[in-house]
């Protein structure tokens, strides 16, 4: 087969439950250069280089062909989120965000969520009585980090449905759809992030004069020695918290409900021992990471890379969930195993841009597949398998997983 | 058909070992030990009477206030099943009978031995003064926990001597908390031992927009008491400091005495093994039953010229301590070398330093990144046209990226094109101190023959 499609058969909707075959394609062919001039990178030695060459850019400036919707939308006053900016902005942006959110500054929020993570879950479970039939994303994985991410920012309840609804838009103007015109997709994309972000951005002013104990109000509030946040800088990052506080969060958990059903014997050993439950969600995050890719990345001069030059301002995808099953690093990669050791996975990305939420989203999948293993049986399982996934390459996990038990 | 037999994985006439020093490489050797299936007796012989626990936090949190001196325990990975004697010290080896002797005159059989013994903090060299009511040092648990006591009562001033990485970390919570702080360093700059020149400036900045009264180039000549306290110091450039506290941060002593009469090539720089922490004897000759890991090791490194190194970085300690836990019992050819990259971190003054590499094996230094401006930056260290070593502060996740260089030999300077970096950097010499001089805090000594650097006479003029 020919590599010149090998990034459009990845993207292509047929492969969404197994893209492996196609990711193995990959590493055999090092750096594949595509017909409309990007590079796939899919080895895990050359990715985690990657992501930790200075000389790589996060930025969409970067690259040779500039969005110009991009352009449109900034001369409009949008600021790009940290995920999208280089050192020293990036680091500037993400130290503000971090102040209030994790060590060292803010150690204990997190833990602090842990009870009401646990309490949440519990309650969706508890929705499970009656039914011999659940849908594990729309019943519990979807609304499980939706509900925390919400609370944790300090959202209305209320308000949550309509956030989604800009959430949908915006991930699909990510997708890689050869159906659409790209254009017109990422411009509606950019104005439901635009609506999300002025909305984030008043809920936030409000709580300059009435703070409470949530993180927006923590984001107005008291600066650190980085300095506040411009009022732009702050809807767009909280735009950002809010859209990456779960919809990576409901793959993990919806696709390691999955992988446990499908490897009863896991299952079984995990519900013997539940200490084991952290090394096993390491195991998810390389085994069916939530992210597949990273398809914003450009080099500022030309690298070489496994041999080849990669020029200045191309398109450069990192596909980490090839990564994580190169057989160079991980012993029998395609093995499910939830005691792997030296799991150095790329679950969570590396370098300067690795997971800002990675802290919270292992703490509820840890919870939420805890409480679920408790609640469903050793016969549960799914309606359909492969069950119906979601669009997104990027983002990848089932859109409904109809399960019996 | 017999030589088709295969090699067992562990030798399994090894059913003794005796492992001196209960710290970090001692634990972890310990336990690395079990995992690799050794079943036999495991001893652990301990100088401190408590177990093992971690040093890091003892001049950084605990200095704080924000952890107590003896809560640092080290979190144990797995059971060792072993025979722990604490607070008591090793007073000697017999090599001939495979005997560890003990203060207490007990005798400890050996198949295997391992010296993890660590250093000690330099004293002052002058008794008397060393004796004054506020001399102290720093570098046990209970040591930490007596400076904070000194802390909380409120000092006037505190006097540091030595601006290495365990003196600068004291100076910053004195400032942190408030305290009056004059820190007096022989070399020109703080940090100048382990990090050269351009960092060594940063850090004199820094120090003394923070408020800390710096002496560069001077030296303590005398401590001063009355009636047994310490009240002040004075200085070669003939002046006086007054304060009521001196830590002396004048590095660390390799607690190697009690190998004595051993026949080990042991000494005031280490016992020198080679690359498979083998310990090697007065004659050279490498022995088969001694092995060594940790701040007490020295040890040849390919990537730094087969130079040996001495190190006290907590990563090096565990590193060490595991290929040294897995050759003990291994066959011959089933051993490993000890090859880790060196790496350690330092936070002072609200800076996260962070070095991987051997930055004193260099000749030139670039910033690559950042710019000492913003207060971050990452130096890379380039030795005879290749990286060898890199410093970030408070840029510590662009560092792989810099190891992997080391690991590769790859040319120096780096490619330019850092997205934090305008304009093509410019590489300046390092000016690391002369490796046949051992600084007063080797966090790491080259202690070999680097034969590039010749001796030149320096007449006075």
């Amino acid at each position: 087969m020919s590599t010149e499609t090998l990034f459009r058969r990845i993207t292509d909707y047929a492969a969404r439950p197994d893209p492996y075959p196609l990711y193995a394609e990959l590493r055999e062919h090092g750096v594949a250069r595509q017909e409309d001039g990007s590079y796939l990178v899919g080895t895990y030695d050359e990715v985690v280089q990657l992501l930790h060459d200075p000389r790589i850019s996060s930025d969409a400036h970067s690259r040779a062909d500039v969005d110009e919707e991009l352009l449109r939308a900034e001369a409009d006053g949008m600021t790009p989120a940290f995920i999208g900016l280089d050192d020293p902005e990036h680091e500037r942006l993400r130290g503000i965000a971090m102040r209030p959110f994790g060590p060292p500054h803010s150690p204990g929020r997190i833990d602090a969520l842990q009870d009401d993570i646990a309490r949440i879950a519990q309650e969706l479970i508890d929705g499970f009585d009656g039914r011999e039939e659940v849908d594990l994303v729309d019943d519990f994985a979807y609304p499980l980090p939706v509900t925390v991410i919400g609370r944790l920012l300090g959202i209305p309840s209320g308000d949550m449905g309509q956030l989604r609804r800009w959430t949908d838009i915006v991930i699909a103007s990510l997708d890689f759809d050869p159906g659409e015109d790209p254009a017109v997709k990422r411009r509606r994309g950019r104005e439901a992030g635009r609506e999300m972000a002025d909305y984030l951005g008043d809920l936030a002013a409000s709580r300059r004069d009435h703070p409470s104990d949530d993180l927006l109000s923590a984001l107005v509030g008291d600066p650190g020695p980085e300095g506040a946040f411009r009022h732009e800088e702050l809807k767009s990052t909280a735009a950002l918290l809010l859209i990456a506080g779960h919809e990576t969060t409901v793959n993990l958990i919806t696709n390691g409900a999955l992988t446990l059903m499908r490897h009863p014997e896991a299952a079984a050993r995990l519900r013997n021992d539940p200490g084991l439950m952290p090394s096993a969600v390491e195991e998810l995050l390389r085994y069916e990471p939530p992210v597949q890719l990273l398809p914003q990345r450009s080099p500022l001069t030309d690298i070489e890379v496994a041999g080849v030059t990669v020029p200045r301002g191309a398109p450069l995808i990192l596909v980490l969930a090839a990564a994580n099953r190169d057989p160079l690093r991980f012993p029998e990669p395609d093995r499910f195993d939830p005691a792997r050791r030296d799991n150095q996975h790329l679950g969570f990305g590396s370098g300067i841009h690795s997971c800002f939420g990675a802290p919270l989203a292992r703490v509820e999948a840890r919870i939420a597949l805890t409480a679920l293993l408790a609640r469903i049986g050793a016969d549960a399982h799914p309606v359909e398998d492969p069950p119906p996934y979601r669009r997104s390459p990027v983002l990848r996990g089932p859109r409904h997983l109809l399960v019996r038990h | 058909m017999s030589t088709e037999r295969p090699l067992p994985r562990i030798d399994g006439s090894v059913r003794r070992v005796v492992v001196v020093g209960a710290s970090l490489a001692g634990l972890r050797a310990a336990e690395a030990l079990r995992d690799s299936g050794f079943d036999g007796r495991l001893t652990l012989v301990g100088e401190e009477a408590e177990f093992p626990y971690d040093r890091p936090p003892l001049s950084k949190q605990v200095l704080l206030g924000e952890a107590a001196a003896h809560d640092a325990g080290l979190p144990a990975h797995r059971p060792v099943d072993a025979e722990w004697r604490l607070g008591v010290r090793a007073a000697g080896v017999d090599p001939l009978h495979r005997q560890v002797l003990l203060a207490d005159g007990d005798r400890l059989p050996y198949d295997r031995l391992l010296i993890a013994t660590g250093t000690r903090a330099r004293p002052w060299p002058v008794p008397e003064e060393a004796a004054l009511d506020g001399v102290l040092t720093l570098r046990t648990a209970q040591d930490a926990a007596g400076l904070v006591a000194r802390l909380d009562a409120g000092p006037r001033r505190v006097l540091v001597i030595g601006a290495g990485f365990t003196g600068s970390e004291i100076a910053s919570a004195c400032r942190e908390r408030g305290l009056g702080v004059t820190v007096v360093e022989r070399g020109p700059a703080p940090l100048v031992g382990a990090l050269g020149g351009v960092l060594g400036k940063f850090a004199a900045e820094v120090q003394r927009a923070h408020g800390v009264d710096l002496r560069c180039g001077v030296t303590v000549t005398a401590l001063e008491g009355s009636r047994g306290r310490l009240v002040g110091a004075r200085l070669s450039d003939g002046s006086r400091v007054a304060a009521d506290i001196a830590v002396v941060c004048l590095g660390a002593v390799r607690n190697t005495e009690w190998l004595d009469g051993s026949g080990l090539a042991a000494g005031p720089r280490g016992v020198a093994c080679d690359a498979g922490c083998r310990a090697f004897d007065m004659y050279g000759i490498v022995t088969d039953e001694v092995f060594v890991a940790g701040d007490v090791a020295r040890f040849p490194h390919p990537l730094f010229g087969y130079q040996m190194l001495s190190l006290e970085h907590w990563g090096n300690a565990v590193a060490q301590a595991e290929v040294a836990a897995h050759n003990m019992v291994s066959p011959g050819p089933r051993r490993r070398p000890h090859l880790t990259v060196p790496a350690f971190w330092s936070a002072q003054f609200g800076l996260n330093i962070k070095s991987v590499g051997v930055p004193t094996y260099s000749d030139r230094v670039v910033i690559a990144q950042g710019s000492p401006e913003e207060g971050r930056m990452v130096a890379v260290y380039g030795y005879r046209g290749r990286v060898t070593a890199a410093v970030a502060v408070n840029r510590a996740k662009w560092l792989e990226h810099y190891l992997r260089m080391i690991e590769t030999a790859a040319p120096f300077p780096p490619p330019p094109g850092a997205a934090d970096r305008s304009g093509e950097p410019v590489p300046v010499p390092s000016d690391v101190p002369d490796p046949r001089l051992l600084s007063h805090g080797p966090t790491v000594a080259l202690t070999g023959h680097h034969p590039d650097r010749h001796i030149t006479v320096v007449r006075a003029e």
